[in-house]
């Protein structure tokens, strides 16, 4: 099922298009890829979701509704600019945006001192913004986002701003959400991190949707059916068209299969030396993304 | 609703449980008081330590006699000018006035010798004291008593009363109307610019820090500005109530205090109100104006003061968190901030030139029903009593212009507080106040 479903979205400021004809389908407990480059349009479609500006056009339901301001409390959302109040305490900050977000007041106290707790922050609570860390504060803004339990939880490039540290306990929270059954859309452009945890990716580049799926399927669909091969060969002998590196009696080169089969190509390989690696080339989302926002640009 | 209260009381709280506030809400009214305070202190503490100061006269005319008051006596020992003058080297006179013989016509050459720069007070109470002499002196040699003369002197003094249609008569008193517009209007100018700077400057933080997108995530952008505009008025609103409660029993303490002490009449009327009814025939203006002040309507002044406050407020108020949506920093907002400046200063301007001159022209008219200006301009007609029409419309037009203006910024507020680092004109403004 679907958690959230976008038809056909059109948004334009002035005579700039920033969504144009925008089909997307979330499923329910996915994390989910929102890929594209700076001013793509992620930002827009994420402020539409959000209710904090109308469409031009378009439907978007959620759970198979449509989206209406009685949404507002099951979709938590932390923008890449965020901010807090710097000059109000911790405590009341959390318990502010939670009852914002709907929660009544017993409610919000439970919650913040779950959160609190969880986070390791409970000492810090009667601070206020201004004296804490920025790390401290970005944990503070974390807990705003998800305080209300959404379930759909959007976060804009959630990893900026975190060291290492507080950036791997996000990631450890996020896949932690996602086993409770809370569907996330990741907006990000650092793909290393939609490896490691997206299941779903959908790239908008120039206001348009140019790709999306499952991320194993998208891989599978662009691999270039290309494989690398390792081969110790004693005289040091190889057809030239395969572009061998040399170390020592070690070549390593890449080949296209064409119309033969892995074990076709490996007896045929075999006549060359002793096999020590045979392994498919999967593209990396990096040099997907690149290579589709390149294709999308020329033509 | 519940989230325009949660906003309400958020931007209420954190501005009222600041210690600059509680420092300037409990130091403000006691700046008055206590310039008073000071000055009946200094007045009481000269008249108690000072010892009677006597000052030695020769006169040459033998004609003038002044008399002793609490401070000062004149000793009369026929002495010369020289004798005067070491009587004051010695220090056994305060001072030493020396009378020579005048041309009653054109008195000249009277001098005072002392040992200190005398008192502007003391020079012009000898000065009067001379001069009634001589002008008794100068009746008496044309032959009229000047006791006829003193007997004819007659004060008039004119009471205006107002008569409106169904016959009910109004004692009025230009003064006290004065007095209570020229309040009551700029309270509620400085009132606008004060706590609309702060709207402005809470709608450029949460904008500058971003957290309005995570605010507007939550709720909508108008719900948050008027949350802002009615939490900022209720925080002046409190500031005003504890300065009245502070100024008025401060006040009464001071002046309480002093009264006790200090046995002139003026410091007792101050103090009791009641004490002058006996001393009426005496000081009609006073009993006029007290008369006039019985007769005003204070709760229905009360009432359209705090109408006025609030309207004047709401209605700028929108405009103040507009201007704050559209700019990054509080340096930006000077060039948006005329369209408030102006009609504000012809409000102002208007109360003096115009409401408090002649409040019944055409102009204060138009100045007190204009929503723009009434708000100040209305207070200058106040405590005249204002015909219910004039009051009906003024109000109705009011709310009719908070309306407007809130739906004008609502709009300007609503995008601005998502757009960043973008150069911002009227232009742009009026694109988005046109846009959906």
């Amino acid at each position: 099922m679907e958690i959230l479903s976008i038809k056909n979205l059109n948004k334009a400021f002035g005579p700039n298009k920033a969504l144009t004809d925008i089909d997307l389908d979330i499923p329910q407990g996915v994390i989910y890829g929102l890929l594209g480059p700076n001013g793509a349009g992620k930002t827009t479609l994420i402020r539409i979701i959000n209710q904090i500006i109308e469409a031009d056009s378009g439907d978007i339901y959620f759970e198979n509704q449509i989206l209406n301001p009685n949404h507002i409390g099951q979709i938590g959302y932390l923008p890449e600019e965020r901010g807090l109040y710097k000059r109000m305490k911790v405590w009341d900050q959390l318990i502010y945006f939670a009852r914002l977000k709907g929660l009544s007041a017993s409610l919000a106290n439970e919650r913040v001192n779950f959160w609190l707790d969880k986070m390791d922050i409970k000492n810090w609570k009667d601070k206020r913004i201004d004296d804490l860390s920025k790390g401290m504060a970005q944990k503070v803004q974390f807990i705003s986002t998800i305080i209300h339990e959404p379930k759909l939880l959007i976060l804009d490039e959630p990893f900026s701003g975190f060291d290492p540290v507080n950036a791997d306990l996000i990631k450890n929270e996020i896949l932690e959400l996602k086993q409770k059954g809370i569907t996330l859309v990741l907006s990000t452009h650092r793909m290393e991190s939609v490896e490691l945890l997206c299941d779903h990716v959908a790239m908008i580049n120039r206001s348009k949707k140019i790709l999306d799926g499952k991320l194993s399927e998208i891989k599978q669909t662009f691999r270039p059916n290309e494989y690398e091969v390792i081969i110790r060969n004693e005289d040091r002998i190889l057809p030239e068209e395969w572009e061998v590196k040399w170390e020592d009696q070690i070549a390593t080169f890449n080949i296209k299969l064409r119309d033969k089969t892995e074990n076709e190509s490996l007896s045929y390989l075999m006549q060359f030396g002793e096999i020590l690696g045979f392994s498919e080339k999967i593209p990396s989302m990096e040099e997907l993304f690149i290579q589709q926002v390149n294709l999308n640009s020329d033509g | 609703m519940d989230k325009i209260w949660l906003v309400i009381k958020r931007e209420y709280l954190s501005r009222v449980q600041k210690k600059s506030f509680l420092l300037a809400t409990l130091l403000t009214p006691l700046i008055f008081p206590a310039i008073m305070g000071v000055f009946l202190w200094i007045a009481m503490d000269e008249s108690d330590n000072s010892a009677l100061r006597i000052i030695e006269v020769v006169d040459e005319n033998n004609m003038f006699f002044i008399e002793s008051s609490d401070q000062y006596a004149f000793s009369y020992a026929n002495g010369d000018t020289e004798y005067g003058k070491n009587l004051v080297k010695s220090g056994d006179r305060f001072g030493f006035l020396y009378i020579p013989k005048i041309d009653l016509n054109n008195p000249s050459g009277i001098v005072f010798y002392g040992d200190s720069n005398p008192s502007m007070n003391f020079i012009s109470y000898l000065e009067s004291s001379l001069k009634r002499r001589i002008e008794e002196q100068r009746l008496y040699e044309s032959g009229i008593d000047p006791e006829v003369i003193s007997a004819y002197r007659t004060k008039v003094n004119i009471r205006s009363i107002t008569l409106d249609n169904s016959g009910e008569e109004k004692f009025t008193d230009a003064t006290v109307n004065y007095a209570i517009g020229f309040s009551t209007g700029i309270l509620i100018y400085i009132f606008i610019f004060v706590y609309g700077n702060q709207i402005m400057h809470g709608v450029i933080e949460e904008k500058s820090s971003r957290i309005v997108e995570i605010l507007v995530s939550s709720l909508k952008p108008f719900q948050l500005m008027m949350g802002k505009i009615i939490g900022i008025g209720a925080v002046g609103l409190t500031q005003f109530l504890i300065w009245m409660v502070l100024i008025s029993s401060v006040s009464f303490f001071v002046i309480g205090y002093f009264g006790m002490q200090m046995p002139q009449q003026q410091v007792m009327e101050m103090a009791n109100p009641q004490l002058t009814s006996s001393i009426n025939t005496e000081t009609p203006e006073i009993a006029g104006i007290l008369e006039v002040i019985k007769e005003i309507n204070f709760v229905k002044l009360a009432l359209t003061f705090i109408f006025y406050f609030l309207g004047g407020y709401l209605l700028y108020g929108a405009f103040f968190a507009a201007i704050g949506a559209a700019v990054d920093a509080p340096s930006e907002a000077q060039q948006f901030m005329l369209p408030i400046t102006i009609p504000l200063l012809i409000a102002y301007m208007g109360l003096f030139v115009f409401v408090l001159n002649d409040p019944n022209s055409n102009v204060s008219f138009w100045l007190s029903i204009v929503p723009f200006t009434s708000p100040i301009a209305m207070m200058g007609r106040a405590s005249y009593g204002i015909p219910l029409f004039d009051l009906a419309l003024s109000m109705s037009l009011l709310i009719i212009g908070f309306l407007f203006s809130t739906w004008v910024a609502g709009k300007i507020y609503r995008i601005g507080i998502l757009v960043h680092g973008t150069k911002i004109n009227y232009k742009t403004l009026w694109k988005w106040v046109k846009s959906g």
